[in-house]
């Protein structure tokens, strides 16, 4: 034995000894991964936040948080004796005279946004292949905060630096708390310390973006990630793959050597970018001043969509009762929407558990055609969110394209409300065409494009027959059905308020449907094709081994 | 006759010396504001000679009388959409500004009057045009170069202009003068690569949705300040960080995260995916 061999001996031994690292390690290198790229979108964040979290700390040891006036005398020169604050100047130190500062300072930006967008990236996976179905809905509730607190976070970021844009986008944030009824100016004013801007804001956002919101987020993260253990990770349907068990691969060494390439993966596109494009010139924007504002004065990115909202909402939603001011023009398209999306968002996974009556757990994953209502919701909320997103760059797109702000406005009033529905009814559609489309495959084969003229001058196409692992995928989902149509022991009572609302529910998700082949549906297609040229050598054989995988199809899931 | 002086002197004050007072203090007032007032810029009449100022005339009838009308009155065209303003007292900086950079004659009707590359006169004509127009009434003239040298601007004066620029242009014309959205189709036209001459021509005659910055806003030294602040950007303003995407703020960095960074993100995750299966 090498000395070197020795010391791993003994510090493995020390370890096992002392905090019981063997079975610790045995039992996560031993966890079983599944493998597809869309599981890796998570990782795409939790690997951001890691790089947010390394140039944040390097960040801090240069920033002054404080909003106490000084003179900026630095190498900027159009900026050059200008009185700034204490906050701006560390920042423009940052960028100009630490060494690597300007570099961490846009990891830490594109990062950011890079961050935020893979949360909603993952949470867009998770939604469509209903992975917040039992046993997951509170861990999907956990992720839906952490994207609200992911939010929060890069608000609180991009006001820090203390340029002319930030600014503007707390005194946004300032009008959105003052909006708030009865409440909002005692709370402006508690957050602010006094009034509006004062010098408090700066270390208070500085504490909160550092410290409080990076606390919690990892508290959740740890969390989130001990509940995917614990639950074991989901999978999409295949050939031996059940609600029982998990195909894949452990995570040593495998996923190991995967994850972390992936991790320098992510650090390195987010550092090409940073290195390639400027961000959040705060040199040019120049120090904050309540009285100038920039033309194009935007959001970073996850606030846009807000920012939309508020510019399409009439301005008339503002009234005056006993002599206060309400100014619904500003808290429904902010607070009340936020609400209400995080609200809807969070209630969902019940939503739809009413709607199916089911109360199984589920480990395997959804097709997004197999579930067409809720694909179609999906979308619909989706473009919902765009449309809102595209209208807080209503500005630059008209200014872009040359069309009147006037007009965009007017447009998106109407096609936020038509829009989503069409999307939701299109989208619903197009999943039911790909269901009949996949039946169509499982019976009677792919399509080869060979045409063929049988003797006596019929054309037909030859249609190649799947393999038993194709078709497995194809024929192996829940056939979900209204409660009227066929009434299951896990649904309410009809009698009762609870019953018909959840009949009602359940009818408008599966009303319109597209049965799964059945085992019966599949001998007598097969049974048909005999006398067709095109599956006669493979009939006896494939017909066996279809058969075989819809009986364990059915077996698992009917 | 003492009766008379002694009766005089008693009243003082002749019965005229009122009016004569009110006509001396008006000429004071008058003469002062004339000699203080903010006058537009050096109005210049009529310094060209008669042949340059008949020349200017000639291409005004040929050209712009059509919305301006004959006498630079302010035209109404017969169906009454598209009439041109009066032209009286608009000043030499203003035709300066509107037709050497291609703004006039305007191509069409429009919520505003695009610049326009291609410039359909000599600066030789502009010229004679320009004159033509300040002979009617005085107005800016077109800036000379005490107050369009660069060649002696400071840091100093940068970092004024920029300041100044912040204040009172930014909100339309964005932080880096890259322009922005007005109301109804109409927009703050981006900056970059406009010849000094143009923008300060621009501040004193304050073309189309423009306000006028007159000398007692800012004054002639601040707008050289700002034309540095803009023009300058070579020698003074350090674009350090890479592609500025235009500079139009977190609306292309925000498209950018998405395309570029989720994209390839995405994409490596797709790969790495197919490695493995």
């Amino acid at each position: 034995m090498s000395t070197i061999d020795k010391a791993a001996g003994g510090v493995g031994n020390f370890a096992d000894d002392t905090v019981g690292a063997s079975k610790i390690v045995n039992g996560f290198a031993r966890k079983i991964f599944p493998d597809h790229w869309s599981f890796m979108l998570g990782e795409i964040t939790l690997y951001s936040f890691v790089i947010l979290l390394f140039t944040g700390t390097f960040l801090t040891f240069f920033y002054e948080p404080s909003a106490a006036h000084t003179v900026y005398n630095g190498d900027y020169a159009p900026l050059a004796g200008q009185g700034v604050s204490e906050a701006y100047a560390s920042s423009l130190r940052i960028s100009f005279d630490v060494r690597g500062g300007l570099i961490m300072r846009q990891v830490h930006h594109w990062a950011a946004l890079i961050f935020v967008a893979a949360t909603v990236v993952h949470m867009i996976r998770v939604f469509f292949t209903g992975a917040f179905r039992k046993p997951r809905e509170i861990n999907w509730v956990i992720g839906l905060v952490l994207a609200l607190l992911a939010v929060f976070e890069g608000f609180t970021g991009y006001s820090l630096p203390d340029d002319l844009l930030s600014g503007t986008g707390i005194r946004i944030a300032q009008a959105i708390i003052l909006s708030v009824p009865v409440v909002g100016s005692y709370i402006s004013f508690f957050l602010f310390g006094g009034e509006y801007p004062g010098e408090d804001f700066i270390p208070r956002f500085f504490t909160i973006h550092i410290l409080l919101l990076p606390a919690v987020m990892l508290g959740l993260i740890v969390v989130h990630l001990a509940l995917v253990v614990i639950h074991k990770h989901t999978q999409y349907p295949g050939p031996g793959r059940t609600e029982d068990n998990v195909v894949g691969f452990p995570l040593f060494p495998v996923y190991m050597a995967k994850a972390g390439g992936f991790f320098f993966i992510v650090f390195g596109v987010i550092a090409l970018i940073a290195g390639l494009v400027q961000i959040n010139p705060i040199w040019a924007y120049g120090p904050y001043d309540p009285s100038p504002v920039t033309a194009g004065s935007q959001p970073d990115w996850y606030m846009g969509w807000l920012d939309g909202a508020v510019r399409i909402t009439p301005g008339w939603w503002e009234f005056t009762l006993f002599g206060f001011t309400f100014s619904m023009n500003i808290f429904i398209p902010t607070t009340a929407l936020i609400l209400f999306v995080m609200a809807a968002g969070a209630l969902y996974p019940w939503i739809e558990q009413a709607a199916t009556g089911d109360r199984r757990e589920h480990h395997l994953l959804d097709r997004p055609r197999n579930a067409p209502t809720r694909t179609g919701l999906g979308v619909m909320a989706l473009t919902f969110y765009v449309l809102l997103w595209i209208s807080g760059g209503n500005d630059v797109i008209a200014h872009m394209v040359g069309l009147s702000i006037n007009d965009i406005t007017r447009f998106m009033r109407v096609a936020v409300f038509v829009l989503p529905a069409l999307a939701f009814v299109v989208t619903k559609r197009i999943c039911l065409g790909l269901q009949r489309k996949d039946r169509e495959k499982a019976l009677h084969g792919r399509e080869t494009g060979r045409i063929v003229r049988l003797p006596h001058g019929e054309f037909i196409e030859v249609h190649a027959p799947l393999s038993e692992a194709e078709r497995w995928v194809l024929v192996q989902h829940d056939a979900n059905r209204p409660m009227d149509v066929e009434d299951r022991l896990d649904a309410g009572n009809p009698n009762s308020l609870y019953g018909k609302v959840q009949r009602r529910l359940s009818r408008f998700y599966f009303e319109d449907r597209v049965e799964p082949v059945t085992p019966a549906e599949l001998a007598a297609a097969h049974h048909g094709h005999d006398t067709e040229i095109e599956s006669q050598e493979h009939a006896s054989i494939e017909e066996k081994q279809g058969d075989a995988a819809i009986a364990t199809s059915q077996k698992y899931h009917g | 006759m003492t009766r008379t002086l002694t009766a005089l002197s008693a009243r003082r004050r002749h019965p005229l010396a009122v009016v004569v007072l009110i006509a001396l203090a008006l000429v004071l007032v008058g003469g002062l504001y004339a000699a203080v007032a903010p006058r537009p810029a050096e109005a210049s009449t009529a310094t060209a000679d008669a042949d340059d100022l008949q020349a200017g005339k000639e291409l005004f009838l040929a050209n712009c009388a059509t919305c301006h009308g004959l006498d630079a009155q302010g035209g109404e065209i017969v169906d009454g959409s598209g009439a041109g303003p009066s032209l009286i007292g608009v000043g030499a900086a203003s035709v300066d500004f509107q037709v050497g950079t291609g703004r006039m004659p305007l191509q069409m009707s429009s919520a505003q009057a695009p610049e326009v590359p291609k410039i359909r006169f000599s600066q030789e004509q502009i010229d004679q045009m320009a004159a033509y127009i300040a002979s009617l009434a005085p107005g800016p003239a077109i800036p000379g170069e005490d107050v369009l040298d660069m060649s002696d601007v400071t840091a100093q004066d940068v970092s004024r202009g920029a300041q100044i620029f912040r204040t009172n242009c930014a909100m339309c014309h964005n932080f880096a003068g890259k322009g922005g959205a007005l109301t109804g189709g109409k927009y703050a036209p981006d900056l970059t690569g406009v010849e000094g001459k143009y923008i300060y021509e621009a501040m004193v005659t304050g073309p189309q949705s423009m306000p006028v910055f007159p000398n007692s806003t800012i004054s002639p030294e601040d707008k050289t300040a700002i034309i540095a602040w803009l023009t300058q950007e070579e020698e003074f303003r350090p674009e350090p960080g890479g592609l500025p995407l235009g500079s139009l703020g977190p609306v292309s960095e925000g498209l950018l995260a998405w395309i570029a960074g989720i994209g390839l993100l995405v994409g490596c995750s797709v790969w790495l995916g197919m490695k493995s299966s």
